[in-house]
């Protein structure tokens, strides 16, 4: 797998270093000539110091070949552009821009180009994380589109001592693992839930609230 | 003014707020957007629009320019990754009609050209003259003696 990443910073250091250990290829551009030198030191990475906008630079970067690009510059109208040029001129099959911006995460989808928002995701982590503690861990997959929540059952729990088949849970939602005592299960409707459990839920966001209370009793 | 149109002129440099005094005096109505409020001083007098001070690539700030309602949309500001991004987001969000990006790289006018934006690339446009000049060996041209 060949990534290629336009930005800097720490986002862009820790990215590369876990794309790196991953076994990935991964080509650097950024326009700091003094952060490109620091960059080549840090890390296992081929780095290009110059405009990813620029059409010239992308290829000098091999992205005709490229597998993913990822645009993370500070400027949202850079992140842009770098993945129009590097999807219409050079074909990289995946190419996904930071919207510094929340609000352009939709435009960029409208104009055809995947995004992010780190605001939105970190904003939705913590505020779903703050408002229930037995939430252990919480992960947005499919561009935010799912959620796969861990979570812990209490002894208050309105579903603990119940049969999977009998709890009603809200639609679109699934109880995918079940861990007790460090062992993981995938679960049918013959088993039960227990206080300690810790499950494994995978639910979409508009109904993330409603589930989340069918299981731990508690107003969200 | 039989003709007059709802214009958004985004970036008030040189060419930005030379293009809004020429179409505010032939009877649009012009907006100019700026992120530096003091580039706004250097509308003429006489221009009769409005001023908008604030980031373009910003939602909120196209909103206020009533984007919807334009007729017209041209970018002018000297980043072209501006000028592309908000003449797209004319075009395919708040459908303006007619929306035109000044973009220096003609490289990257070509990518801009198959999406639809109509781009000028004031590179090109020169070459092109120097070119012709050339050509005609600098035999008395429009403009070429002062």
């Amino acid at each position: 797998m060949k990534v290629i990443i336009v930005g800097g910073g720490e986002t862009l250091f820790f990215l590369c270093r876990n794309f790196t250990a991953r076994g990935y290829q991964v080509v650097i551009i950024n326009r700091e000539k003094d952060e490109c030198i620091q960059l080549s030191r840090q890390l296992s990475a081929m780095v290009v110091c110059g405009d990813g906008s620029d059409a010239g630079i992308l290829k000098e970067a091999g992205a005709i070949g490229a597998d993913a690009i990822l645009a993370i510059t500070p400027n949202d109208q850079d992140n842009l552009v770098v993945c129009q040029l590097a999807s219409l001129k050079f074909g990289v099959p995946k190419a996904i821009a930071l919207a510094n911006d929340p609000d352009n995460t939709e435009i960029f989808e409208k104009l055809g180009v995947s995004a992010f928002s780190t605001t939105q995701i970190v904003g939705s982590l913590i505020e779903q994380r703050a408002s229930l503690e037995q939430i252990l861990n919480l992960l947005p997959v499919g561009e935010g589109r799912v959620n796969v929540t861990e979570i812990v059952l209490g002894a208050d729990s309105p579903v603990v001592g119940k049969l999977l088949k009998e709890i009603n849970l809200p639609e679109n939602a699934l109880i995918a693992v079940i861990i007790r005592d460090n062992n993981p299960m995938i679960p049918r409707g013959e088993n039960d839930l227990q206080e300690g459990d810790r499950v494994l839920l995978i639910s979409l966001p508009e109904n993330h609230g409603p589930v989340l209370k069918s299981l731990t009793g508690e107003q969200m | 003014m039989k003709n007059s149109r709802y214009i958004v002129v985004v970036g008030c440099g040189r060419l930005g707020s030379h293009l809004a005094n020429c179409l505010s005096r032939d009877g649009n109505s012009v907006v100019v957007i700026d992120r530096v409020e003091m580039t706004l001083n250097d509308l003429s007098p006489d221009f009769s629009g409005f001023r908008i001070n604030g980031d373009a690539t910003h939602m909120a700030v196209l909103k206020e320019a009533k984007l919807k309602n334009a007729d017209v949309l041209i970018a002018t500001t000297h980043e072209d990754n501006v000028n592309l991004m908000v003449a797209q987001v004319a075009k395919k969000i708040f459908h303006v009609p007619h929306v035109l990006a000044r973009v220096f790289d003609p490289k990257r006018e070509e990518v801009y050209a198959q999406l639809g934006i109509d781009t000028i690339c004031p590179t090109s446009v020169a070459a092109g003259m120097f070119l012709q000049a050339v050509a005609n060996g600098g035999k008395g041209q429009n403009g070429t003696s002062p």
